[in-house]
């Protein structure tokens, strides 16, 4: 799979490759409008993070242009402004999603395979990791072939943790992604806590062979045992 | 007070000064008239007797008066040269027809003196007055009069001229009250001739042109700071979350990198916050359309009922009512959202929060501390009542800031061991 990343500042530009990378991705990078439309129409991408403030012109441009030479790349807008003008101007001009930042890292993983799923995995729809699978479109959950049944929101934190396998899931990258909510009170995190508690007792009782580590108390990761 | 009326008061106070003077001074010429009328009357009555005297001597034993009105009364020569003819106001009993008894009147008397055969003779002639009370009085109610049809007359004026001469002005004046600076497209216009409302409608729009014109350079400001501070602090984030994922960490560096994140995270969260309430504050939602309120609140308590399973808090919510209000749909679910979080938030283990709709109102009660909290300050940007919370102290100044927009009003009470939150949606 093929990433473009589209973004002029270069720490950010290298934190999302580098992120990207980790899920084996083959990505590429461009800082400024004119190499953008250059590696976009010379090149074939499977997904393209497009930076909507760039020197020499506007992403919405590329994406104007794109639109016009009808090529039908996955495209995701990632900007500071969450304007909604832009975000409905971006979507209109054929974006598939909007990505304010800052953003979590996993947040972007998820959102980058979401897309990808929209695109090749048209027909399938779960997830496998060592014992375990999860059926998005049903929504249900197995270990070994047994259903195990999960909460909503258990579901929908699994499901995190399935798209970044691996990966640092933050506490409050996950209560964002799961309850759509930027409040960080403490009560909002000891449920989180609660959560993450109640799903492990699930995955081990079950016997998965998958398990949520802690990460020096600010978030977690879904590792194999 | 209304221009109309305002006009009418001056225009009264100033004309009742007017009038009075003008009726003092009037009453004055007037009197002064009718006596130097009187006194050339007496004058010609005086060379009629002194002629009528040569005539008939009897004439001059007259010492009292009677039906006509004149006396003589011998005098010493010295004194009669000593004297000149004087006119004075004085009485004389008289009786006239609407008088039962003789009772004094007022007349203009006229004293002199002459000679007749060697003999001095004093004569004073009198001839009766106007009784000045009945003139004062006559005079004060055709003034009252006078004054109260001059009023009347300008307020008939006033409504039909310058209702018609002000129409332009007030039509423009509701165009303005309509205006809404960024979403009201036309700027607005009068149609009129009058060159004072012109130039009102000329300044008016001129301004309007700047203040959109800072509105629009406003807007691109925000957009432009919030570029500029997300994208240090996501590049700062994702930094930070690569760092922690990398392997080769020691416990106690790990540590450190994760409390460094929880502050950016800090940062984030009061930077995102502080945009809505600049938006808000900008009013650059305007997207309003009828949202049922109920709906709304069944939403954020479906959203948040899980944390209150959690916090084993109790979620009532009495519905009397369907709460349609006009508003933008986002702020209407930022507006209930906040109200909710907070109210579970600061709650206490088993505790409770009622939620009810009324016709115009939402009303939330909830269980916390058991105290008071400062009302004045409750709503105030960065207010915390726990200094321990996380929270950015912006959650309620959002809400306020919304209200605000709306003109809705927020109150908070303390009621029998719960804090009671309620907002009326009737618009000033």
């Amino acid at each position: 799979m093929k990433i473009l990343v589209i973004e002029d500042e270069i720490d950010l530009q290298q934190s999302i490759k580098e992120s990207l990378v980790k899920e084996d991705y083959l990505v590429e990078t461009a800082s400024d409008y004119h190499s953008a439309i250059e590696k976009v129409f010379v090149y074939q991408y499977d997904c393209i993070l497009l930076d909507i403030m760039l020197p020499h012109g506007s992403g919405l441009d590329i994406l104007d242009e794109l639109k016009q030479a009808g090529k039908t790349e996955n495209i995701i807008i990632i900007s500071a402004r969450n304007s909604l003008d832009d975000k409905l101007k971006g979507l209109e001009l054929g974006a598939d999603d909007y990505l304010t930042k800052p953003f979590h890292l996993a947040e972007l993983n998820a959102r980058v395979k979401a897309v990808l799923r929209r695109k090749n995995l048209a027909g399938e729809n779960g997830i496998a990791f060592k014992n375990t699978r999860l059926d998005i479109s049903e929504r249900l959950f197995f270990v070994n072939g047994q259903n195990i049944s999960l909460n909503r929101k258990e579901f929908d934190i699994l499901y995190y943790f399935l798209l970044n396998k691996k990966r640092l899931v933050t506490k409050t990258g996950l209560a964002e992604h799961v309850w759509g909510d930027n409040s960080d009170q403490a009560d909002n995190l000891d449920f989180v806590y609660y959560q993450i508690k109640n799903l492990r007792k699930k995955l081990q009782d079950a016997q998965a062979e998958i398990e949520i580590e802690s990460v020096y108390g600010i978030g977690y990761k879904l590792m194999e045992k | 007070m209304k221009l109309l009326n305002q006009s009418l008061k001056y225009l009264s106070i100033s004309i009742l000064g007017i009038v009075t003077v003008w009726s003092v001074v009037f009453y004055m010429n007037m009197l002064n008239e009718i006596k130097s009328s009187i006194d050339e009357g007496l004058e010609n009555y005086k060379r009629l007797i002194i002629q009528n005297a040569q005539v008939d001597a009897t004439i001059l034993t007259k010492t009292y008066f009677d039906e006509s009105f004149f006396t003589l009364r011998k005098i010493a020569a010295e004194e009669a040269l000593n004297m000149r003819d004087s006119y004075i106001d004085t009485e004389i009993y008289m009786q006239d027809a609407d008088d039962q008894a003789p009772e004094p009147e007022p007349v203009r008397m006229l004293t002199t003196a002459f000679e007749y055969n060697g003999q001095y003779y004093e004569l004073k002639v009198a001839n009766s007055m106007v009784e000045e009370d009945d003139l004062i009085n006559e005079l004060f109610w055709d003034v009252v009069w006078l004054y109260i049809l001059l009023i009347a007359g300008i307020m008939v004026v006033n409504n039909i001229v310058l209702k018609k001469l002000w129409k332009p002005f007030y039509d423009f004046l509701k165009e303005l009250k309509n205006y809404r600076l960024g979403s009201t497209q036309k700027l607005p216009e009068t149609n009129t001739q009058t060159r004072e409302f012109l130039d009102l409608q000329q300044a008016v729009n001129t301004l309007l042109q700047h203040s959109l014109a800072a509105f629009e350079q406003q807007k691109e400001f925000i957009g432009n700071a919030s570029h500029e501070l997300q994208t240090p602090l996501a590049m700062v984030t994702n930094k930070l979350e690569l760092l922690l994922e990398s392997s080769d960490l020691k416990q106690a560096e790990a540590e450190k990198i994760a409390a460094i994140f929880q502050i950016i995270e800090r940062l984030v969260l009061l930077n995102q916050s502080l945009l809505l309430l600049s938006k808000i504050d900008n009013k650059q939602f305007f997207d309003n359309q009828q949202v049922s309120i109920n709906e709304v609140v069944q939403q954020n308590r479906l959203e948040l009922e899980e944390l209150a399973t959690f916090k084993a808090l109790n979620i009532t919510v009495t519905e009397s009512e369907v709460l349609k209000v006009t508003i933008d749909p986002t702020l209407a679910d930022i507006l209930v959202a906040n109200l909710l979080k907070n109210a579970l938030f600061h709650n206490i283990k088993n505790g409770r929060v009622n939620i009810s709709l009324s016709k115009d109102s939402l009303r939330l009660c909830n269980t916390g501390v058991s105290q008071p909290l400062e009302s004045e300050k409750l709503f105030s940007r960065f207010h915390k009542t726990d200094s321990r919370s996380s929270g950015t102290g912006l959650g309620l100044s959002i809400v306020k800031a919304i209200a605000d927009l709306y003109g809705f009003t927020i109150a908070y009470h303390f009621e029998k061991g719960e804090h009671v939150f309620e907002v009326k949606f009737s618009s000033l």
